[in-house]
């Protein structure tokens, strides 16, 4: 392909332009008004696998990497479900568990939150959506460097291996909280603190070394190999959330991956970067000097970026599910952009909001209380344009508005209490208790699965060709909604009561006795969420074979990842001929125009007397 | 049903469940009643907030549901309606955070006429150490401690004798008497909080970490770590008991101080000794006889 083609057009787009220079301004052609730029680069043929192995196991192509990522991705995270339950049992029902001893309790604590942060949402959004989408969406043929990409998502496979593989070591995983605070992490008094924490900081480094194969692929393929006329203003946000989410990525992980090399240095040479003198037992052990708050700061430096690392990908695909079935614009994109880029910038000044109780130097709290509340201003106006994006709109309510509708919910509330969090002095009652249990499951948790959820049944007929079954899929949405708000809206409360987390039994204290019932209430809609879950892997399977075809753009979708030539688009994409964009991706409704939306492809000359802004 | 009499019941079930909530904050027992206002406040801004936007959207959702000849609006920005919106709510977060701020000020300034208090933490318990005559606590080290020096009290530094040492986990506070927790700990992170108090911090192995607060109600309360500390961490309670000044005084008198302490070691080290001695001496004396 086509060196040929690529030499025809620019040649066209060369000589328009001297026919609109020459003209004056006067009458102006098509193809004048269809100019776009020729490309700077000629097409590339990409490399085909053959084999079974190097189609669907080591494969180069994004979109089969993006499904294995998927797949590894939910196949972890049903695991850290499951972690989930048996925490709750615990909670909701002391004892009812058998085997449940504190050890277990804490070691299920700690590698439901890393499963579910890292290996779950960062893997789920980065890895797989960002892979399926962007060479989609900006019109690329694959990743820039396919290879890599594969390498990338093998690193994670093995990274989940090792980490699933400290469930069978001596000792068990960490029990360490997935915060991994020293130096309980590699003292005796916490479980698996030999070969447990060893095995999870290996995986770590692992997970970020191949992240960063990722990474780097998503950056330059969105910043080196987007396809002519799309400009950066005019990518859908789903590829600014992703694109932007990477940057943070790219930068916190570092941090993470340091603090994790030092700790595990600490561990195995008796190095003191975290460790002071410390007596245990009675022993004085042979550490001195080192700083516990240190690693606080370097965690929280990747940990609070790594909030929005999953945030903005949610952002950024729920701008799109919404307009798309509002059938209206996203309202103000350009704010919707700067908003991303602003968010993720901040989000580098508020770590240490984590840590206003740790003991750091309290003047801090100052600065991190004020950069954390001027953050709620950008994430504010988001929330504002989505719901201003559903007026006057023409909304379809179907299950993926439905999800898009439950992340605005749970979203806002997470959000507003972070609010109360954030702002230093309300932070220091209800920190350590329930009330951020609740408050970063609803934000971080809740809310991005919404998205998630929203995003599988919208782009599930572009992947398998075949639509959800929608019944199913509003059954698993009001299972999920309800559920998820009616145990983490009652919990909010449990901290107000002062009831701290991580605690394996609430025992007989005054206040606590209060909160059986409650505790009761929250484990059963714990079961029942989880177990709805499973309708959306019933639902797949179902559909996969026998669901309704979906053919070519079922939702009237302007986006590029519609317009592949096949459905579902084969390797390459795009056939042979790249797109050409147009214009932004939320031409909806646009006065004068015959149907309800133009694809990014459609050129101006086929939407004669059409009122489109100028994007 | 209509998806927004749902989103409408959620929304409306959660502000009842609200007002009628049985599970609320504890009776506060400190001065920090600015902390409980300021989350009062933060509830109504950021409540009205949520219920606003949840509003609109269930407005919206009736309002322009899907119908095959509506035109939906095409109006990809409007800068003054952005503007507004942007300014009401940096004037809204500019509100929270304000008395925010004024609070923590509050928070680490500690008043001079407080009584330091060294909370001492170690998997998994607590004991406390009480300034004595002197008003001033000695330094201490971890490497001093041992079975004669529970604290790890510079024995060389003056300050240190006087101290008065609670070996236990329960503490009694004199009522409107603010009091300097000055924290510590041995092995991992731990956190002195109790609830009723609304205060807390973190105890770090190898620096000294504070915060003040001024308990104003006579009562028992439970101290709970608040900082995650390993597998006993669930189970490491504590005990406060604020008491009128006569009884705190009459309390604090019955304690022991580390001269006390001291001499009370030396003493059962002087006895062992002669016992030792003792033994030694029939020891020998057997040995003699057998001879």
């Amino acid at each position: 392909m086509s060196d040929e083609y690529e030499n025809k057009t620019g040649y066209q787009a060369q000589s328009s332009e001297t026919i609109s220079s020459g003209s004056g301004g006067g009458s102006r052609t098509a193809s004048d008004i269809d100019y776009v730029r020729p490309a700077e680069v000629t097409d590339q043929d990409l490399y085909h696998g053959h084999s079974f192995i190097t189609k669907w196991v080591f494969c180069q192509d994004a979109k089969v990497i993006g499904v294995q990522y998927f797949l590894l991705a939910t196949f972890t995270g049903v695991i850290g479900l499951i972690l989930s339950w048996l925490m709750r049992l615990q909670l909701g029902f002391p004892g009812a568990a058998g085997f449940m001893t504190a050890e277990h309790y804490y070691q299920f604590v700690t590698m439901h939150g890393m499963i579910m942060v890292v290996y779950f949402l960062t893997a789920l959004f980065l890895g797989g959506f960002g892979n399926y989408l962007i060479p989609l969406m900006v019109g690329a043929r694959d990743m820039v460097f396919p290879y890599l990409n594969m390498v990338s998502f093998w690193s994670f496979f093995v990274a989940v291996g090792v980490l699933l593989a400290s469930f069978f070591v001596p000792g068990g995983p960490t029990g360490a909280g997935w915060t991994l605070y020293p130096p309980q992490t590699i003292l005796e008094g916490t479980p698996g603190s030999g070969w447990g924490i060893l095995l999870m900081c290996i995986s770590l480094i692992l997970f970020v070394a191949g992240f960063t194969m990722g990474g780097l692929n998503y950056l330059i393929t969105v910043l080196q190999a987007r396809t002519r006329g799309m400009t950066l203003m005019r990518m859908p946000l789903t590829v600014w959330g992703i694109f932007t989410a990477t940057v943070l990525a790219m930068l916190a992980f570092p941090a993470l991956l340091v603090g994790a090399l030092m700790m595990t240095l600490d561990n195995v040479l008796g190095t003191s970067f975290f460790m002071p003198t410390i007596i245990q037992a009675g022993e004085i052990l042979e550490y001195s000097g080192g700083s516990p708050i240190l690693f606080q700061h370097l965690f929280w430096f990747f940990g609070h970026p790594e909030v929005y690392i999953v945030a903005l990908p949610a952002f950024g695909i729920v701008s799109d599910l919404i307009s798309v079935h509002s059938r209206k614009n996203i309202f103000g994109y350009r704010m919707m952009v700067w908003a991303i880029v602003g968010i993720g910038g901040l989000s580098f000044f508020v770590w240490a909001h984590h840590m206003y109780v740790s003991g750091m130097n309290p003047w801090f709290g100052f600065f991190f209380a004020t950069t954390t509340l001027i953050i709620a201003i950008p994430t504010a106006m988001k929330v504002y344009n989505w719901i201003i994006t559903l007026w006057r709109g023409n909304i379809r309510l179907n299950v993926v508005m439905l999800w898009c509708l439950g992340f605005i919910v749970t979203f806002v509330n997470g959000g507003i209490t972070g609010i109360f969090l954030g702002n230093v002095s309300v932070d220091v009652p209800l920190s350590d208790t329930y009330f951020v249990v609740a408050h970063f499951h609803m934000v971080m948790g809740i809310a991005p699965l919404m998205v998630i959820m929203g995003a599988v049944y919208h782009w599930f007929p572009l992947v398998a060709g075949r639509f959800l079954n929608e019944t199913l899929g509003k059954w698993h949405f009001w299972l999920t909604f309800l559920g998820a708000y009616s145990i983490y809206f009652p919990m909010h409360y449990l901290g107000f009561i002062g009831v701290p987390r991580r605690y394996f039994e609430m025992y007989d204290s005054p206040y606590m006795t209060s909160a059986v019932g409650m505790n009761e209430f929250i484990s059963m809609a714990a079961f029942i969420v989880g177990a709805a879950q499973f309708i959306l892997i019933f639902n797949i399977i179902k559909t996969l074979k026998t669901g309704k075809p979906a053919g070519s753009n079922p939702w009237k979708a302007n986006s590029l990842e519609w317009l592949t030539p096949s459905v579902p688009p084969e390797h390459g994409n795009w056939g042979d001929k790249l797109p050409v964009v147009h214009r932004w991706p939320y031409d909806f409704n646009v006065p004068g125009a015959k149907e309800d939306f133009i694809t990014q492809t459609t050129p101006p000359s086929d939407v004669v007397g059409t009122e489109v802004e100028k994007t | 049903m209509h998806p927004g009499i749902i989103f409408f019941l959620v929304i409306l079930g959660s502000i009842l469940f609200h007002i009628f909530t049985p599970w609320y904050w504890t009776d506060i027992a400190s001065n920090w009643g600015g902390m409980d206002d300021t989350i009062t406040l933060t509830f109504w801004i950021g409540g009205g907030v949520f219920i606003a936007v949840c509003l609109f959207m269930i407005y919206c959702v009736f309002k322009f549901s899907y119908k095959e000849d509506r035109k939906a609006e095409y109006k990809p920005e409007d800068k003054k309606l952005e503007k507004i919106l942007t300014w009401a709510t940096t004037i809204g977060v500019a509100a929270l955070l304000a008395p925010g701020l004024i609070i923590w000020n509050q928070y680490v300034t500690v008043p001079k006429n407080a009584l330091e208090i060294d909370v001492m933490a170690w998997q998994w318990g607590w004991q406390y150490r009480l300034p004595g005559e002197d008003g001033k606590l000695g330094t201490t080290q971890v490497i001093n401690i041992n079975d004669d020096n529970p604290f790890g009290i510079n024995l060389d530094d003056p300050y240190g004798q006087d101290d008065v040492l609670i070996q236990s986990d329960l503490i009694n506070l004199e009522t409107n008497q603010p009091v300097k927790i000055l924290l510590r700990s041995v092995d991992v992170l731990h956190n002195w909080y109790v609830p009723q108090f609304r205060a807390k911090m973190d105890a770090v192995p190898g620096i000294v970490t504070y915060y003040w607060f001024e308990p104003n109600k006579i009562g028992e309360y439970e101290v709970l770590c608040a900082e995650y500390c390993g597998i006993g961490h669930y189970a490491m309670r504590g005990g406060v008991e604020v008491q009128s000044s006569i009884d705190y005084k009459k309390w604090l008198s019955e304690q022991e101080t580390f001269k006390e302490l001291i001499a009370k070691q030396q003493k059962i080290e002087f006895e062992n000794k002669k016992i030792v001695k003792n033994n030694n001496f029939l020891l020998n004396k057997e040995i003699y006889k057998e001879e």
